[in-house]
């Protein structure tokens, strides 16, 4: 299986090219700020170096969200409309899951973060089993001080914080340790070999960013209007 | 001659859509949907609900203009997509759909100017001969572009505050009225007289620019002072004065436009150039210049939709203007000025 595997959720972008188990080519960078006009290119070329070509791939896996809204549209839109019109499978994982892709340690807790500014988090709690991060609690949006209540329950374990954990080192307990060097970011290979593993998404229509939170306008809308269904906002004309 | 194929994104604002047109001249399918249900609820579009209403959209107007027009991917020559001026979350969707679209196919990729589409809408009423001068009216935009030659697009005026539409949608929301506003504004100035005398700005000035600002103030006051007073005033009788102010500006700068920018064809075009007020008032002036030959685009062609992207990626494709790979939404991109224009 030929397996392209994407992430620009937040700065750092990553895509990997893979078949089956063996990872063909990747690449990992923190320096770009336009994903949107950084992303194609990088396949391309990446695609390019492993002699192949787009007709050759089979499966697309994405870090569909939490995260940047524009990061995870624009790498979501990518692998859905490639998917879609190639024909070819789609997976959709988790942004903060992908971070935890980064440790293999079995039993270890992994705390994925990234600052949703305010002292908000999307956060969620992984355990490794059988080698791989399970859900403990789900990704969330979340206050900073919420998010470490619901750990105290596992304060006499350690917990490895990644993504932004970085940017509250005076708030996380002391059982918290920080992912160091290429820990620290989204590995798009791992994304693309942990893909292998889940079923594809069966109806890539309706296959959307995982962006964990209402836009306000929405929130503020379906609090004074909660009976109304939201399903049938736009209209083919 | 084979016949050129064309699949084209628009997804600027509250569309999202995908048409697929041959030789750039005819229509095969035309797919728009309209989230302006949504907006609705929120008095105007909320930016980050449109980019999220757009990804929700996308593969079904690929699938629907493809089913529609009876291609297959084999059968495509190349992909067009607006890729700004509009909102730039939502420009992204479809760029980047387009831009997966054309790499995964091996298509070239042709970046269009959305108002460049919105004068090419009329290129379905027939073929656009130069020079030709365009008056786009919108919800964003009301621009004077002087064409000297195909292709090429020169900005002569446009507004200094709010667009002609915009001010529709505000004037419409102080009379109660919702989100667009200006079908409903422009139906009741049919009905009512105008008994206001609301400002034409800079109507006498000697540049092509627009103002509706103090137009759209002057409503406001007028409305509000009276409600204060207790006083109902005759909703028409507001439609038709406002109405009259805008399209009076209008026709009247566009025709000291072709006094000194003599054209073959005057093309009206944007979402306001569905307004029956503009569309009258604009036949009858143009009737007075034998030389110049009016074209409307159709009203179903007036809003945002990629029929008319695919009309103007057709005459990038032919002078081989393309995009790399790493084409991005330009949210502010224009036309450049007429380098002769008084401003
Ligand atoms: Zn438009």
């Amino acid at each position: 299986m030929k397996v392209l595997a994407l992430d620009a959720s937040n700065r750092p972008l990553s895509i990997a090219v893979l078949e089956d188990r063996q990872i063909l080519a990747t690449t990992t960078t923190t320096t770009h700020q336009k994903h949107a006009q950084f992303l194609l290119p990088i396949i391309d070329g990446l695609m390019k170096d492993c002699g192949l070509k787009p007709a050759d791939l089979d499966r697309v896996v994405v870090a569909y969200g939490p995260g940047s809204y524009t990061g995870i549209r624009i790498a979501t839109a990518t692998a859905k409309v490639l998917a879609f019109t190639l024909g070819i499978q789609l997976v959709g994982v988790s942004s903060l899951q992908t971070l935890a892709l980064n440790f293999t340690r079995e039993r270890q807790l992994i705390s994925p973060m990234f600052d949703a500014r305010n002292q908000n988090l999307f956060a969620g709690l992984y355990r490794i089993k059988d080698g791989k991060p399970t859900v403990v609690i789900p990704d969330q949006h979340v206050e900073l001080s919420r998010w470490l209540t619901k750990l105290a329950s596992y304060k006499d374990e350690s917990i490895i914080g990644v993504g932004d954990a970085d940017h509250f080192p005076d708030q996380l307990p002391a059982n918290f340790t920080m992912a160091e060097n290429l820990n620290k970011l989204p590995q798009a290979a791992n994304l693309g070999l942990f893909g292998q593993t889940l079923p594809a998404v069966q109806d890539i229509d309706s296959f959307v960013p995982n962006y964990l939170r209402l836009t306000k306008a929405e929130a503020d809308w379906q609090k004074l209007h909660p009976e109304e269904d939201s399903s049938s906002y736009v209209e083919k004309v | 001659m084979k016949r050129n194929l064309m699949m084209a994104f628009e997804s600027s604002c509250d569309e999202t859509s995908v048409a697929i047109i041959e030789n750039g001249a005819k229509i095969l399918s035309n797919v728009v949907a309209t989230q302006i249900k949504s907006h609705k609820r929120f008095g105007g579009v909320v930016p980050e609900v449109a980019s999220r209403h757009h990804i929700e959209e996308i593969t079904i107007c690929i699938r629907d203009a493809m089913q529609e027009a009876n291609v297959t991917y084999d059968d495509l020559d190349a992909v067009a997509v607006t890729y700004g001026p509009g909102l730039v979350g939502a420009l992204l969707i479809g760029v980047t759909a387009a831009k997966m679209v054309a790499w995964a196919h091996q298509l070239p990729l042709i970046p269009v100017n959305h108002l460049a589409g919105h004068i090419y809408a009329a290129r379905f009423v027939e073929p656009i001969e130069f020079p030709a001068l365009a008056l786009v009216v919108s919800g964003g935009h009301t621009e004077l572009v002087y064409m000297p030659k195909e292709g090429e697009f020169q900005i002569i005026g446009e507004t200094r505050d709010d667009a002609a539409g915009e001010a529709y949608d505000k004037v419409g929301r102080v009379m109660g009225i919702n989100y667009p506003a200006g079908p409903t504004v422009d139906a009741m100035a049919a009905k009512g007289n105008d008994t206001f005398d609301f400002p034409r700005a800079m109507d006498k000035d000697a540049n092509y620019d627009f103002s509706f600002s103090g137009l759209k103030s002057a409503f406001i006051n007028t409305y509000h002072h009276a409600e204060q007073v207790g006083n109902k005033l005759n909703h028409d009788d507001l439609a038709t004065s406002f109405q009259n102010a805008v399209v009076d500006v209008l026709v009247d700068k566009t025709l000291r436009a072709l006094k000194n920018y003599p054209v073959k064809q005057l093309i009206l075009a944007g979402g306001v150039a569905a307004n029956n007020g503009l569309r009258t008032r604009l036949s009858a002036a143009i009737d007075q210049l034998p030389a110049t030959q009016l074209i409307m685009a159709p009203r179903k062609l007036c809003g945002d939709n990629a029929a008319m992207i695919g009309a103007a990626g057709y005459v990038l494709f032919k002078e081989g203007h393309f995009a790399g790979l790493d084409l991005n939404a330009d949210p502010s991109l224009e036309f450049d000025w007429a380098p002769d224009v008084i401003q």
